[in-house]
């Protein structure tokens, strides 16, 4: 007996669920009356429950723990750089500090020579300045890399860097007195300085922006 | 479940390597399963699953994060069983259309009475033979078969993570089934 082809197609899409009323009602009034397609049906239906079947494997115990060893190594360059790529505010950032900081160290280390701050009544004695009694010196002082001696006055600030101060007691200093050993200071102090003048600049622009 | 996977993806996108290992552990079963009915090979399926774990990871940054992961992961895994398949590839297959009929392949040549020496080793678990038989079904077949009765996931599902049209996952599995019809018939 020579069945209809769509029969073999209704089983599957009885198997996938998938199958209308209709077919469905054609699928088993076919199954009926033909013993070969039930026999055919029957097997794929014993295949699938066979497959199904198949008993739960259970996986190595430690299967876990060899995929996490196998993984690549979180490098630290891997981590920065996908850091980088999603700060890039902060590396501008960071970067710039660094140059900075690089310029800084690199001048402390070209500073080591003895200069001092032109005014017209210091005395220089070897890596000594002297500030000499009844003078008055006009404006700042700076040392560095040397000793200053104050017997006389001076009108406004006096900064030692990498050096010694000796006020005598007639000395008198009308700003600040401060003295600058250890580099952290000293890069403090350039801070400070780096400061003052930026603010500097800008109190000058502002009245001629105000024209 | 996907909720808790998704978070811990994030904070393996993120540089947490530890958080994968919960990963790992919530579909290492599955996939380890998935890559041994597929090869029929403990020992293989061991190694390819491993290996599909290490794909992913390395590849986490394509993952979209809105999709399903399992679906991901499970694409993975059987691409890399049928690459193994193919590299131990037989020189024929039963599925080739037979030259000069229409739609007939090689599975509709065999001797339905010859086709099952396994019959004659008793000893063999029922479970080995139907093991067998799935690892012969050409990797097409193979892989909807181990996906919607093994996995028992819907057509749909195996259509996204194949990448193949809902109607070619159908053939497919009737095929597939008509295929192991045509080899478990007689356990």
């Amino acid at each position: 007996m020579k069945c209809p082809a769509e029969i073999i197609i209704y089983m599957h899409e009885y198997l996938d669920e998938e199958i209308s009323a209709k077919n469905e009602q054609e699928l088993r009034t076919h199954l009926q009356s033909c013993k070969e397609c039930q026999t055919h049906f029957h097997e794929l239906r014993k295949t699938i429950a066979l497959v199904q079947s198949t008993s739960h494997i259970n996986v190595p115990s430690d299967f876990t723990a060899k995929v996490m060893a196998k993984l690549p190594k979180e490098k630290r360059k891997v981590g920065f750089q996908r850091w980088v790529r999603h700060h890039p505010l902060l590396t501008a950032a960071s970067l710039f500090i660094m140059l900075m900081a690089g310029s800084l160290f690199s001048s402390w280390e070209q500073d080591h020579e003895f200069s001092v701050s032109k005014q017209p009544n210091l005395i220089v004695q070897n890596d000594t300045v002297i500030v000499p009694k009844g003078e008055v010196i006009k404006g700042d002082v700076t040392v560095k890399n040397g000793k200053i001696q104050i017997e006389g006055q001076v009108e406004g600030n006096v900064t030692v860097i990498n050096g010694e101060k000796y006020l005598a007691s007639a000395g008198q200093v009308t700003g600040e007195i401060k003295e600058v050993n250890a580099i952290f200071d000293w890069l403090w102090y350039h801070i400070k300085k780096t400061a003052t003048e930026v603010v500097n600049i800008f109190d000058h622009e502002e009245p001629e922006a105000a024209k | 479940m996907e909720a808790i996977v998704k978070k811990r993806i994030k904070q393996v996108l993120k540089g947490d390597q530890d958080a994968y290992a919960e990963v790992v552990e919530i579909y290492g079963e599955k996939v380890f399963h998935i890559c041994y009915r597929m090869l029929g090979n403990r020992h293989e399926a061991e190694d390819i699953a491993q290996e599909a774990f290490l794909r992913a990871y390395v590849n986490i940054h394509s993952f979209n994060i809105n999709l399903k992961f399992s679906s991901w992961l499970y694409r993975i895994a059987t691409n890399l069983c049928i690459d193994r398949i193919r590299k131990k590839k037989p020189d024929y297959y039963l599925d080739a259309e037979v030259a000069g009929t229409d739609g007939l392949t090689m599975y509709s040549q065999i001797a339905s009475d010859t086709s099952l020496p396994e019959e004659d080793v008793e000893s063999l678990e029922l479970q080995e033979t139907i093991q067998r038989e799935i690892s012969k079904l050409p990797e097409k077949y193979r892989t909807v078969i181990v996906l919607k009765y093994i996995e028992e996931l819907s057509l749909n599902e195996i259509s996204k993570i194949l990448d193949l049209p809902l109607g070619t996952v159908k053939t497919r599995i009737h095929r597939g089934r008509e295929a192991l019809r045509n080899q478990l018939r007689h356990v």
